[in-house]
This record gives structure tokens, C-alpha cells and sequence, in this order.
């Protein structure tokens, strides 16, 4: 318990320090923010388009697919916000900067994963934050505790299930360059595919994200929950709370990639 | 026990290359062959060796960055990729070549963090941190951002951050690179006081073998991944330095002169440099053989510098 109260204070400091070394460019923090919320309306506003040519997409209304958007929107621009960095982990490594983590008292995951905090990619929260106020609004939900409770936890879930799956394809860089881009595939391409209700998809790319790269848990079973909907696919009923298990065995996955690939870690120069 | 202990140590890496248009060739390259060696605690080490000889894979096992192919590696007791995190709190390591310190932070805060990072501490970290304020004379720049600083400075600053936790063991890559003469002495003088005072082990490797010979009692060799030498710097002199140059100015330019047990390597005008065996030879003798073939003006004496010494152990390997 001590170890985590002093990780956490450590994670504030450094945090903190990240946070005044951003602030000494005012002007571009205040246009990057500006910025961001712009990008995740123009996600939204093609969603609008499709729901202007039809009135249900495979079974949803546009309230709901909104509320999907808008819990996978949150869950990913809160991981974007702490780990967005990750992105860069390829260049560290080629460099050979990842050297200075391995001679630290402190695991290098830890070191990594709070090496930066990009607080102009809070434009994105933003942007969530008003499709849910939408969604909300537009939505009749027979509010009870389980779906109060259920709205509460899912977006610290989403981040978790959304930063393993950075952490672990982020970890190809220890075998290859072309790592940034195969990882993007799975980190904005996740998001991508979770903003839609995945019964739209084929068969093969439903159970994939079900049961493989477990997308689907982010927002698609959660939102069934307090939607209080039947599955248009008639997946069972528990999948909609197996949310914060898949969270925690896809970190456990993350962890141990992650350490393999510290041992598979060649370093660079002389 | 001793502080760093290496028994039949090897690294290899696994390089692919590209062999005709889609065929890849894997070629595994040995950068540690087979290394053994062991340092007492207190003692100063210069680690040195051209380039490509293994000297950064070396410190790199040994401070748990890389894992061994081969061996055992013991450092401070402890093994150190398997015990990481334990042995970083107790060494410290500065690499010349990259920064450490919080690019964009001024280098108090950089300090700060690890203070935090390593848990010092806080007695010891402000006893630790006024001492180099004043040796490493900080004062002026401790709230300069890192970016800002020039060199000089931010290897004053990477030294501190390496020694702030009070390491038992410290590994320097190359502490002098790119520093002037003033900066590169106090820099020396750091580390003596803190091998003196605190009997910190300290393993350095340098191309300034200036550097070396100032600090080190115990210097180490390697090439191609092999241990080549293993003594003081005298031994090595001793052993590989055997040849003095003796320089005369003629009174006239002329050509070489001819002299048994000793060749002219350089002719330059009226002044020539003959080199000659110190064992063999004395400079007296060699000075009276010259002196008989034709007038001089003046002589000196060169002893063997450490550079040439190593250069010669290289070239003799190549």
C-alpha cells in the first residue's frame, strides 16, 4: 500500500513538472486544445451524416450509437491524454534512449507510461463530453444504481483496456522500426471500430473484437447495459459486465509483453 | 566481496542485413567474447579500448541494461538484470552521450525529481546537493532550463544527478566528452574526492586517456571483446612503452642520421626525432653516436605518453 501511495505522489510530481514545462508556450497550448476539440466533432459529424440518409444503423438510433461514441470517445481521449507519448517509445528506443529508464530504481513501464501528460489533447475530453451530454438528453434511460454505477466505472475500464493494448502493440519496437504505425493500427483503429455498434460488422470482425482484441468491451456490452437493450447479435447477457475482468487480463497481457520486451531490448551504439 | 566481479562474461547480438532484393542474411556478431575480471571496492578503473571493442556493451551489462549471453555478472552482490531496480538505487551511471536531466526543466527541478525517483533522503540530499553547488560550481545555472545550458554546464549537471543518491558503485561513459580544460580538471577533481572521501568505486571510460592516467589506479584493455591488459599505469608503460624519442637540433639541416639501435622516424629541417629502446640503450649513449656524426645545438629527452602506448597496443592487435 506504501508502494502505490509513494508511486502515485511520485506520478504527481513528475506530472506537475510536465505541466509547467507545457505552460510556458501559452499560445500554442490554447490553439492545440482549440484544435483537438475540433477533430473529435468532425468523428461525430460523420456519424450525423449517416443517421441523415438513414434512421437506424443495424438495430441503433443515433441517441445511442452517441452514447457509444461518446464512452469510447472519453475512455480513449483520457488514455490519449496520459500515454499518448507511447507513440513515441519507437524513437526511444532507436536512439537508444531507453537506456537512461533501465538505470533508474523504478520499473520501467512506471517510467514510461508517466513520462508525459500532453494536456492539450484534453480537447478531445471535451469533445466526448458534449456528444454524452447529447446522447443524454436525447436518450430516456430508466436510470437505477446499477446503470449510474456502470456509466461511472466504464470509462476508467475503457482506458485501461485502450492503454494495454497501446502498451502491447507499442512493444513491437523492441524487434522493429516500423512499429508507430502497426501500433496506430490498433490504438486509433481500435477507437475507430468502437464508435460503432459492432453488429454492423461482419461476422469475423464482431468476434474478433469480442474475443480477441477486445474492443468490443470499451463501449459496445457497457452501452447494451444502461441502453437496457437486447443484442442484436444475441451474444450472452454477462458479457455486458465481463468489462473490468477483460480490463484486467488485457493488462496482465500488457505487463508480460512488456517485460519480454525489455529482455529482448539491444540498446544502440557501441 | 568485490564491487564488480565478471566470470566468463560474452554478449552477442544478432544483426540482420539485407542479402539480394527480399533475402535477409542473420549475422551474429560477438562484442563481448569472454570477459573476466573482478574490482575491489574503493578502487578508480579506466576502462578502455578503440571503438567497437566492447567497452559500452561492458557497462551496459553490468549496469542491467543489457542481458549477458553468457557468464555471471555480480555488481554490488547483486545480479543485475535480475535485480534491476535494486542495484540502480545503489550505482550511479552518467553516459557522456545522452541526457539525462528533464530537457525542458531547469536543472533544479531535474534534481528534485530524482531526489524523488530515488527516494534520497532529505538529509542526504541536501548535503549531497550543496557540495556540488559548490565543487561543480552550479549556482549560476541551477535555474537555467537544461535546454539552455551549454555543454560544459550540462555535464556538470548529468554528473550531479548521477552522484545525488550517494551510489557505492559509479559507471562514466565517457565523462569528459566535448568539455574544456578547466571543466574537464574539476571534473577529475570531483571524482577523486568522492573515490578519497567516500570510497566510491568508480569505473570510467574515456578516449582522454589524460583522463585515464590522472585518475585511475588500476587500468583494463579490451578489444574485440577481450581483456588485453590488466594493471597500473606504469606496468603498461613498462611493458609497452619500452621506446624513448630522443629530439636533436642540428646545427645544419642534414640528412638522417644513421645510428645503431636506434631509426630516425621524423625529419623536420635542422630538428629530428630518433627513437630508440630504452632498455637497450641509454640516452647518453645514443646522444654521444649522434653528437659524433654531426654538431648539435640542443636535445631533449620524449618519455613514452600514454597515447602512444595504446596506440601501439592497437595498431599491434589490427
Amino acid at each position: 500500500m506504501d508502494e502505490v501511495r509513494n508511486l502515485l505522489a511520485l506520478y504527481r510530481r513528475l506530472i506537475e513538472a510536465r505541466l509547467r514545462a507545457q505552460l510556458q508556450y501559452r499560445t500554442s497550448f490554447a490553439l492545440e486544445i482549440s484544435g483537438t476539440v475540433l477533430i473529435s466533432f468532425i468523428d461525430f459529424v460523420a456519424i450525423l451524416v449517416i443517421f441523415a440518409n438513414v434512421q437506424q444503423l443495424a438495430q441503433w438510433t443515433l441517441p445511442e450509437v452517441a452514447l457509444l461514441y461518446a464512452i469510447s470517445g472519453l475512455a480513449f481521449a483520457f488514455t490519449d491524454l496520459a500515454i499518448g507519448h507511447l507513440d513515441d517509445f519507437p524513437g526511444l528506443i532507436r536512439d537508444g534512449n531507453f537506456d537512461l529508464l533501465l538505470i533508474r530504481p523504478r520499473g520501467t513501464l512506471f517510467q514510461l507510461l508517466t513520462a508525459d501528460f500532453q494536456v492539450r489533447r484534453l480537447g478531445k475530453v471535451l469533445g466526448a463530453l458534449a456528444v454524452l451530454a447529447y446522447a443524454l438528453a436525447n436518450l430516456s434511460i430508466d436510470w437505477d444504481l446499477g446503470r449510474v454505477a456502470m456509466l461511472v466505472v466504464i470509462v476508467p475500464v475503457g482506458v485501461v483496456i485502450f492503454a494495454s493494448i497501446w502498451v502491447t502493440t507499442i512493444c513491437i519496437a523492441f524487434w522493429s522500426v516500423g512499429a508507430r504505425e502497426a501500433s496506430n493500427a490498433f490504438t486509433y483503429g481500435g477507437q475507430f471500430l468502437s464508435q460503432f455498434p459492432i453488429n454492423v460488422y461482419d461476422q469475423w470482425l464482431r468476434r474478433f473484437l469480442a474475443y480477441i482484441f477486445p474492443i468490443a468491451f470499451v463501449a459496445y456490452f457497457p452501452a447494451l447495459f444502461i441502453l437496457g437493450k437486447p443484442d442484436p447479435i444475441g451474444l450472452p447477457d454477462w458479457l455486458r459486465f465481463a468489462s473490468p475482468l477483460v480490463a484486467v487480463a488485457a493488462a496482465i497481457v500488457a505487463s508480460a509483453v512488456w517485460r519480454f520486451g525489455v529482455r529482448h531490448y539491444q540498446s544502440a551504439g557501441g | 566481496m568485490p564491487a564488480i566481479e565478471l566470470e566468463h562474461v560474452g554478449k552477442d547480438f544478432v544483426v540482420r542485413r539485407a542479402a539480394g532484393r527480399f533475402r535477409r542474411r542473420t549475422d551474429v556478431v560477438h562484442a563481448v567474447s569472454d570477459l573476466s575480471f573482478s574490482v575491489e571496492p574503493g578502487s578508480l578503473v579506466g576502462y578502455i579500448g578503440p571503438n567497437g571493442a566492447g567497452k559500452s556493451t561492458t557497462v551496459k551489462m553490468l549496469t542491467g541494461i543489457l542481458v549477458p549471453s553468457r557468464g555471471r555478472i555480480s555488481v554490488a552482490g547483486l545480479v543485475p538484470t535480475r535485480q534491476r531496480t535494486k542495484l540502480a538505487g545503489r550505482i550511479g551511471v552518467m553516459f557522456g552521450q545522452r541526457v539525462q536531466l528533464w530537457w525542458d526543466l531547469p536543472l533544479i527541478e531535474s534534481f528534485e525529481l530524482l531526489r524523488h525517483i530515488y527516494r534520497i533522503p532529505s538529509q542526504i540530499y541536501e548535503r549531497n546537493l550543496s557540495a556540488f553547488r559548490q565543487l561543480l560550481d552550479l549556482d549560476k545555472f541551477l535555474w537555467t532550463p537544461v535546454r539552455q545550458l551549454s555543454l560544459g554546464q550540462r555535464i556538470r549537471g548529468e554528473l550531479t544527478a548521477a552522484m545525488l543518491h550517494d551510489p557505492e558503485i559509479l559507471f562514466l561513459d565517457e565523462p569528459t566528452i566535448g568539455l574544456d580544460v578547466v571543466a574537464r580538471q574539476r571534473v577529475r577533481e570531483l571524482l577523486l574526492s568522492a573515490n578519497r572521501e567516500r570510497g566510491m568505486t568508480v569505473l570510467l571510460t574515456s578516449h582522454d586517456l589524460t583522463d585515464i592516467e590522472r585518475l585511475c589506479s588500476r587500468i583494463l584493455i579490451i578489444d574485440r571483446g577481450r581483456l588485453i591488459f590488466d594493471g597500473d599505469v606504469d606496468t603498461l608503460k613498462a611493458r609497452y612503452g619500452k621506446e624513448r624519442v630522443l629530439v636533436v637540433d642540428l646545427e645544419e639541416p642534414g640528412p638522417a642520421l644513421q645510428l645503431d639501435g636506434a631509426r630516425v622516424i621524423r625529419v623536420e629541417g635542422p630538428r629530428q626525432w630518433i627513437a630508440f629502446d630504452g632498455e637497450r640503450l641509454s640516452a647518453a649513449q645514443l646522444t654521444a653516436a649522434a653528437a659524433a656524426q654531426a654538431p648539435l645545438r640542443d636535445l631533449t629527452v620524449q618519455e613514452p605518453e600514454i597515447e602512444d602506448v595504446v596506440r601501439r597496443i592497437y595498431q599491434e592487435r589490427l
